[in-house]
């Protein structure tokens, strides 16, 4: 177990630095244009300019600035351009909104996709697996931006149901921290759902024909203690690694344009204003920092599979 | 007097409505099993032995099956019992040990929970650690060495014949009276197959334990069984006890069966003797005889469907179904010193 | 299951019936039975019409171009005059026939421009990038999924890796980031020169993120059929590695590529409308439907059709994609040996999950 945790370890350093190169070049190297002259406006002079690139170090050579870049972020002492703030405080100020989201969306999706799942694998063939099958892939085929227009025009425009999204802290005000974010979780979960009682759906199948199957009924075990004990059980252990994927890529992918269409002042939308400013360093920060937490998450989520399927401990590669 | 039965199948009938119209997979198969005894039910893959057995434990109950008959168990009808009853019988009184050791286990316990998990199934307020004590006693009985150690190992920690003992001591767990083992020793390495069967046998003798034995594996039925049901696509084509199958086979079937074994008391044959084509189709099964096609004793007779019945005298529980008369089986089957299909050479 | 034996016994007995078909008639003939499947294909011709239809629509019946702003200009509804954006900065709601077809859908803002003729435009934008991307991605796809899972060795590690990285990037991100910065700079590669506007920028970025998503998969089928005795069998008769790969390996991808295509358009539209919708995409004044949904938000509260018919229609499309695909790996390959729901799965949360949806 150590082993695999050490060379799990090891790959995770290995792509995080080929994660923060490639986000580095494509600030740095892919475009046509220099920072400096962005930063001073269109219409600066060359001195203006020049002091600029002085100032940042835009004037070092490439390795040079990504040393330095590193060395901040790892310091904290990131600092966006203008205004002059640090990037880790802004981040760390923003933390509580994009968890409340996702992981409040995370426990919504789990708990219906998986429950919706194994209804429909329990009736499978029967009409409400087909009416769960429909259901999950139009689910799958919504696009947030049309989920949360459709959610905000009706349930807060016209039946004014639900407030218009911000961000309340929990500890600030627990129901108005509920109210604001029952439709961006809803919006952010409706995906999930609808793939996850499918994905579900397609291992308890299989797994249903699996030999152990026939014996947990052989031993005399009830219907819904073999359904429960040892199809869902072992239907779950692909799903702990489709969740480790999910919510990484959640966190630093889809909640972004949630946070963004809800104006909740999270790290998506912090990065968003920053992409569209061209302020490289938060962007760099939020990057790297998301790519750390989803490379993290994966890794954790290695872990707990092998916790889960005893046969990953041993072999080398395992079952994947 | 033989003791009374204890599992007394009668007329069972088993078939599944398939994409392909209805599958009868198992055709009118009667037979008992009493205390102590082994009956051994022998046949190629789509026989219906399967099917049989694991009708008798209620495993093959579905919306798409259509089963008939009586199967009873110390006078109730396992075929009409409901799903509580019979599931409190199965894994109590009945035990099934299931062909493939590799999958049988569930591969994310450990394998004295999954003893454990059948002990307290059925015995209400016995704790973990005491099904636990009980999985080491049984792995020591089913002689699985270090039992106190191994007891807490995953199922893929364990070699195949380990994990076949494994398989019988969770069988064996609540002290059933009939157990059913299908196919115990197919997957596993010849050397292994003896020690199981070894112990299938021990088991038999010092705790009384009625076994039905499903195998096509003859050598594995001379071992240990008591008698024998030759099964044919779904039919019973001939039974009686070890000695009557092996020494005074009736059925053109189970010369076919005997034929193709290799036997070291006999002068080696040229060639071994094979039955020749494949087992047919159940969904289009030949008429009336449904070995007839790859018979090469067939005549006219066998165009509508033989009743298994006792055709010796002398010999009232051994039936077979098959037309032709004792003194023709008895020359026809004689090939050169040998059980044989094929015909006689003049 | 055996319950509903019609089709599937058809399906059964097709091939004993007619012994010369192949398995792609035979594929056809069960696609065709599948009704939901086959109606989705003809909702998704009917979409591909609708955008096909967009400059006759533009010259002969609203009169007036995709990017044509009319902020100023009053409109004749029966016989009144009114303003196509009001003094509060309004636009003019649908007019359906009742302005001869001008503003079909109304106005898209303050700028006035004619909501039904860009959507039209639009769409031919999301489309295109979809299935544009789509067969850029399948075939690097493939290409990277055959060199890895044949050669092995240190060209599968490399390839293994690379695409291992690309997965690990925060996607929509990185997406965004690289989407901008090309938008604002262009591209500048040796001869190669984009300008910030082209929409080979937002192919680009979505080519580069989804590649892993169909590569991985597709190594790992390669990988376990180049095991198989008909290769070996290839080899030992002296066939090349180009003839192995191509001639051998690849015809036994096929179901499982063309179902990936059709599934990774959806996906790719989904990528494509996340980015132009964060503006990172397509650039105006040009339309997609992901930029006319940013558009339309900003007026939800007043015009709430402006940003729900754009999101509908690329619900529609993405839905039609969803089920033909789907359709396709039934038909293809019914017992499903490859374990293809648990692919496109994670493409469909990791693609547009992670990127657009």
């Amino acid at each position: 177990m150590a082993r695999f945790v050490i060379r799990r370890l090891a790959g995770m350093i290995a792509v995080l630095f080929a994660v923060s190169v490639i986000v580095f070049v494509i600030f740095n190297v892919v475009p046509n244009t220099n920072p400096a002259q962005l930063l001073a406006g269109k219409n600066s002079t060359p001195v203006l300019v020049k002091s600029i690139e002085e100032e940042w170090g835009f004037d070092n050579s490439l390795p040079e600035q990504y040393l330095t870049m590193m060395k901040k972020i790892f310091t904290g002492e990131l600092t966006s351009y203008k205004p002059r703030i640090s990037v880790d405080e802004q981040i760390i100020e923003r933390i509580p909104a994009t968890f409340s989201l996702s992981i409040g969306a995370a426990i919504i999706w789990l708990f219906f996709g998986l429950l919706l799942g194994y209804l429909s694998a329990l009736r499978a063939g029967g009409w409400l697996d087909r009416f769960l099958t429909g259901f999950a892939i139009a689910g799958i085929s919504i696009p947030v931006f049309l989920i949360a227009p459709v959610l905000l025009y009706f349930l807060t425009y016209k039946l004014e149901i639900f407030p218009n999204a911000q961000y309340v802290p929990l500890t600030e005000n627990p129901s108005e921290w509920l109210s604001h974010l029952i439709l961006p979780w809803v919006t952010l979960a409706i995906l999930s759902i609808g793939f996850y009682s499918r994905v579900l759906r397609s291992n308890m199948l299989d797994v249903m024909n699996e030999d152990y199957v026939r014996t947990a009924r052989a031993k005399g075990l009830s219907e819904r203690r073999v359904m429960s004990r040892h199809v869902l059980r072992n239907s779950l252990v692909p799903i702990v690694t489709l969740f480790g994927l999910d919510f990484g890529a959640t966190i630093a992918g889809t909640a972004i344009i949630t946070e963004y269409l809800y104006s909740l002042n999270g790290i998506g939308l912090y990065a968003i204003e920053a992409v569209q400013k061209f302020e490289l360093p938060p962007v760099m920060g939020v990057t790297i920092y998301g790519a750390f937490f989803v490379v993290f998450v994966n890794a954790l989520v290695d872990i707990a599979y092998a916790y889960l399927d005893p046969r990953v401990r041993l072999g080398e590669s395992g079952a994947s | 007097m033989s003791p009374a039965p204890l599992l007394s199948v009668k007329g069972l009938r088993v078939g599944f409505s398939t994409e392909g119209g209805l599958l009868q997979a198992v055709d009118d198969v009667s037979f008992e099993v009493r205390p102590g005894e082994v009956v051994a039910i022998v046949g190629e893959s789509g026989s219906g032995k399967s099917v049989t057995a694991q009708t008798i434990m209620g495993l093959t109950r579905s919306k798409n099956a259509r089963i008939e008959g009586t199967a009873e168990f110390e006078g109730m009808d396992l075929i009409e019992a409901s799903d509580a009853e019979l599931r409190r019988l199965r894994g109590d009184r009945v035990a099934m040990v299931f062909q493939d050791p590799m999958t049988s286990f569930n591969p994310v316990y450990r394998l004295g929970a999954q003893i454990g998990e059948a002990i307290r199934a059925h015995r209400d307020g016995v704790s973990k650690s005491e099904a636990r004590a009980r999985a080491v006693e049984l792995f020591e009985a089913v002689g699985i060495p270090n039992a106190e150690g191994r007891v807490d190992d995953y199922p893929h920690e364990f070699s195949g014949g380990m994990r076949q003992r494994a398989m019988i001591a969770m069988a064996l767990a609540l002290e059933p009276d009939l157990l059913i083992a299908d196919e115990p020793t197919t997957a596993l390495d010849v050397t292994i197959q003896a020690q199981i069967l070894e112990l299938l046998r021990e088991l038999n003798r010092k705790r009384n334990l009625a076994t039905i034995l499903i195998t096509h594996d003859l050598g594995v039925v001379a071992e240990i069984a008591d008698r024998v049901l030759v099964m044919y696509a779904g039919r019973v084509v001939e039974q009686g006890t070890l000695d009557q199958i092996f020494f005074d086979p009736q059925h053109p079937y189970t010369w076919g069966l005997l034929g193709s074994l290799t036997r070291l008391d006999k002068p080696r044959p040229v060639r071994l003797p094979q039955i020749s084509g494949a087992p047919p189709s159940l969904l289009a099964l030949p008429e009336g005889c449904s070995f007839r096609p790859r018979c090469p004793h067939e005549f006219g007779p066998c165009i509508d469907l033989p009743p298994l019945q006792a055709r010796l005298r002398d010999e009232p529980g051994h039936c077979d179904r098959c037309w032709l008369s004792p003194e023709a089986k008895k020359e026809k089957r004689q090939v050169a010193g040998q059980i044989g299909l094929e015909a006689p050479t003049p | 299951m055996a319950i509903d034996p019609q089709p599937e016994a058809a399906a059964v007995a097709a091939p004993t019936a007619g012994g010369e078909r192949g398995p792609w008639s035979l594929a056809a003939r069960r696609f065709v039975r599948n009704r939901v499947a086959v109606a989705f294909l003809v909702l998704f011709f009917l979409i591909v019409l609708f955008v096909l239809a967009a400059p006759l629509w533009a010259d002969h019946v609203a009169h007036t171009g995709p990017n044509k702003t009319h902020t100023l200009q009053q409109l004749t509804v029966g016989g009144e005059k009114r303003d196509v954006v009001n003094v509060e900065g309004q636009p003019i709601g649908p007019q359906l026939f009742a302005a001869d077809g001008m503003f079909f859908l109304g106005a898209d803002s303050r700028l006035g421009r004619d909501e039904m003729v860009r959507l039209m435009y639009g769409g031919r934008t999301s489309l295109l990038i979809g299935i544009t991307t789509a067969l850029i991605t399948t075939a690097l796809a493939v290409i990277l999924g055959l060199l890895a899972g044949y050669y092995r060795g240190w060209i599968d590690t490399v390839i293994a890796r690379t695409l291992d990285i690309l997965w690990s990037l925060p996607v929509l991100l990185v997406g965004i980031a690289l989407g901008v910065t090309l938008a604002v700079g262009g591209l500048k590669i040796g001869p190669l020169e984009l300008s910030g506007g082209s929409l080979w920028i937002p192919i680009i970025v979505i080519c580069v993120f989804t590649v892993p998503y169909i590569a991985r998969p597709i190594r790992g089928e390669v990988l376990s059929l180049s095991n198989k005795e008909f290769v070996e069998a290839a080899v030992a008769q002296g066939a090349g590695p180009l003839r192995v790969m191509f001639g051998e390996i690849l015809p036994n991808l096929a179901s499982t590529i063309i179902v990936f295509f059709t599934l990774t358009i959806a996906n790719n539209m989904l990528f494509e409308a996340g980015l132009s919708f964060l503006g990172a995409g397509v650039q105006p004044p040009n339309s997609s439907w992901g930029t006319m949904i940013t558009v339309g938000v900003d007026l939800l509260n007043t015009q709430p059709l402006l940003a729900i018919i754009p999101g509908t229609m690329i619900m529609l499309t993405v839905l039609s994609l969803n089920i033909v695909g789907d359709g396709l790996r039934d038909a293809l390959d019914p017992r499903s040996k490859i374990d293809l729901e648990a692919h496109t799965g994670t493409v469909a949360t990791k693609a547009s999950g992670a990127a657009a949806i």
